[in-house]
């Protein structure tokens, strides 16, 4: 099979990048237990010391931490003797962490803290005195807190998360996470793709308003309403934006395009569902901002939202959703958040569309590992803009994921 | 048979309510799995809830919902959205439910609580378990339409999308 990646460069994306289990094993390796952050939960998750979670990172299971003095921890949800799962738990509170196997011990940093029976019993038994166990220890992370997201690192080598980000994704960053926060639930959408299919679907500006037709009929976002599309540096990282200033023009329905609505006149007889108050004061009505190689973040009018993209082999992907508001939120503003999560997720009015399309692209590349996608709206552009006709957010995907994977 | 035909004239005799519920929500279920989503609005109150959860966020007290209309208009919506805007490979469900439980609650109202399963079906055959839980509903008397639906889902899973209501 054709390895190399097609002439054509940042324009094309070979389908073997979504089919390959050697390169599934690499993406592991290379990215998700290399030098980049890894989204593990929300801060409110971990709120009282001693809690913690149970997670992934990329294939590792992993346990995320709050200890009795209040720093965050990450650690390989294996024990240092046989291998077996530490935590079975999804989330709770702990003193300690014993494996359930053979009862070996871990404080909330990983630290393997007893070995049952490790001197043996009545002078027999137990490891002999320059037994190392520890030499197995389960791997920790770097972890780092920024805005009430905790990101976690195996690699020494990442920089440090704010210089990850990056001066052009921070600041967007920033403006939704203006106060603590509070977690409204949680749920998994499981997707039936490669996880890069989702990624690509998440820097996609140019599909939103032509699949979905929820955002093109109501006008909630088009192409032609005011907006813009950051790219981080690296090409790894985006943000895109569009305001909420109504859009009047007919050039979806001049186009004849099926979001349009058609002959069908669709009007919601409940339009209190999409009332959006302008909470963070800067007049945006949707903001999708991603960091490589799974993260997102989304303000969909009032709807808030962490969504952790975990691989699950090279054709499933888990989907976990967080959804949140703020501390301080009234009755009013929880009922909105409420009724705008309809918007996504896995019965998502708009989410539930990406579920099913990037599904169809694993099933219809099945047989086509030697064609590639066209990615070529805007050129073969990397980099930030006010159009948002353009796929300068994918191929930035494909860069950062070409740079770390040396193809 | 005068004793027979008061049990079936007054709603609050137990077995007669428990079968009326009973058919209400065989009739739903038989409304969603025959494709006839437009009247599954007419199954609620006009200001009737209906709520998909999953059994971790019950626990957890966490109020999001996987889909949530309050009243009949919400609900409609969500029919024209399905049939006009949405996207989604065509999909049936066959429902299953038992372990019915029920309790009068006043003159007006019954609570019930029942299992389901929920078989999703592909244009292909490809048949999956895609959900199982339990309905916890208010019902109102003696016009028998959901108050309340609330649809607790045992896992936090869901496969590719949710697009037709549990």
């Amino acid at each position: 099979m054709e390895r190399s990646w097609p002439v054509e460069g940042a324009t094309r994306v070979p389908y073997w990048v979504y089919q390959d289990e050697e390169i599934y094993r690499e993406e592991q390796r290379r990215i998700f237990h290399g030098p980049t952050w890894n989204y593990l939960c929300l801060e409110a998750e971990l709120a009282e010391p001693g809690s913690f979670l149970t997670t992934f990172l990329g294939d590792m299971p992993l346990v995320v931490t709050r200890d009795a003095k209040g720093a965050l921890h990450a650690f390989e949800n294996r024990c240092a003797h046989r291998g077996a799962l530490i935590c079975m738990q999804a989330r709770g509170r702990a003193e300690r962490f014993s494996c359930i196997y053979h009862n070996w011990t871990y404080d909330h940093a990983g630290n393997l803290t007893n070995v049952a029976f490790r001197k043996g019993i009545a002078g027999k038994g137990g490891m002999p005195a320059d037994a190392h166990p520890e030499s197995q220890a389960p791997k920790k992370l770097r972890v780092e807190a920024i805005h009430g997201l905790v990101f976690g690192t195996l690699s020494a080598e990442t920089p440090p998360l704010v210089q990850y980000i990056g001066p052009e994704i921070l600041p967007r960053m920033q403006r939704v996470m203006v106060k603590p926060l509070k977690v409204l639930g949680t749920y998994t959408q499981v997707l039936p793709n490669n996880w890069k299919l989702y990624m690509d679907n998440v820097k996609d500006t140019y599909h939103a308003s032509l699949l979905h037709v929820f955002f093109t009929r109501f006008r909630i976002n088009r192409l032609t309403q005011k907006g813009g599309v950051f790219v981080s540096a690296d090409g790894g990282h985006h943000c895109t934006y569009t305001e909420m200033i109504e859009d009047r023009g007919d050039a979806y329905e001049a186009g004849g395009m099926r979001s349009a609505g058609g002959a069908h006149d669709f009007r919601l007889e409940a339009p209190e569902l999409l009332e959006q108050v302008d909470e963070l004061g800067d007049n945006v009505s949707i903001q999708i901002l991603s960091l490589f190689p799974g993260f997102v973040l989304h303000q969909i009018r009032n709807s808030l939202a962490a969504r952790q993209v975990v691989p699950k082999g090279i054709d499933r992907t888990e989907l976990n959703w967080t959804l949140f508001g703020f501390v301080d939120d009234d009755e009013a503003m929880l009922r909105r958040r409420l009724l705008q999560a309809n918007l996504v997720g896995p019965a998502g009015y708009i989410s539930m569309e990406d579920g099913a399309a990037t599904g169809f692209v694993q099933r219809g590349v099945a047989a086509s590992p030697d064609r590639a996608s066209v990615i070529e709206m805007g050129g073969a552009h990397i980099g930030s803009g006010d159009s948002r006709v353009t796929e300068t957010a994918v191929r930035g995907l494909w860069k950062a994921w070409r740079g770390y994977m040396q193809i | 048979m005068e004793g027979l035909a008061r049990l079936h004239a007054d709603l609050k005799t137990d077995v007669t309510l428990r079968l009326a519920v009973e058919e209400l929500h065989a009739r739903y279920a038989h409304a969603l799995d025959n494709d006839e989503l437009e009247h599954w609005p007419e199954f609620f109150t006009a200001k009737g809830r209906y709520r998909i959860t999953t059994a971790e966020n019950e626990a957890r007290g966490l109020p999001l919902a996987v889909l949530y209309a309050e009243g009949q208009a919400m609900l409609r919506d969500r029919v024209a959205s399905l049939r006009h805007a949405n996207i989604y490979e065509p999909q049936r469900y066959r429902h299953m439910l038992s372990a019915l439980l029920i309790e009068q609650e006043n003159a007006h109202t019954v609570r019930s609580i029942a299992n389901f399963v929920c078989l999703r079906i592909m244009e292909n055959g490809e048949t999956l378990l895609f959900a199982s839980g339990r309905y916890v509903d208010r019902i109102t008397l003696p016009e028998l339409r959901y108050d309340e639906r609330v649809v607790i889902c045992d896992s936090r899973r869901f496969d590719t999308l949710l697009a037709i209501p549990l």
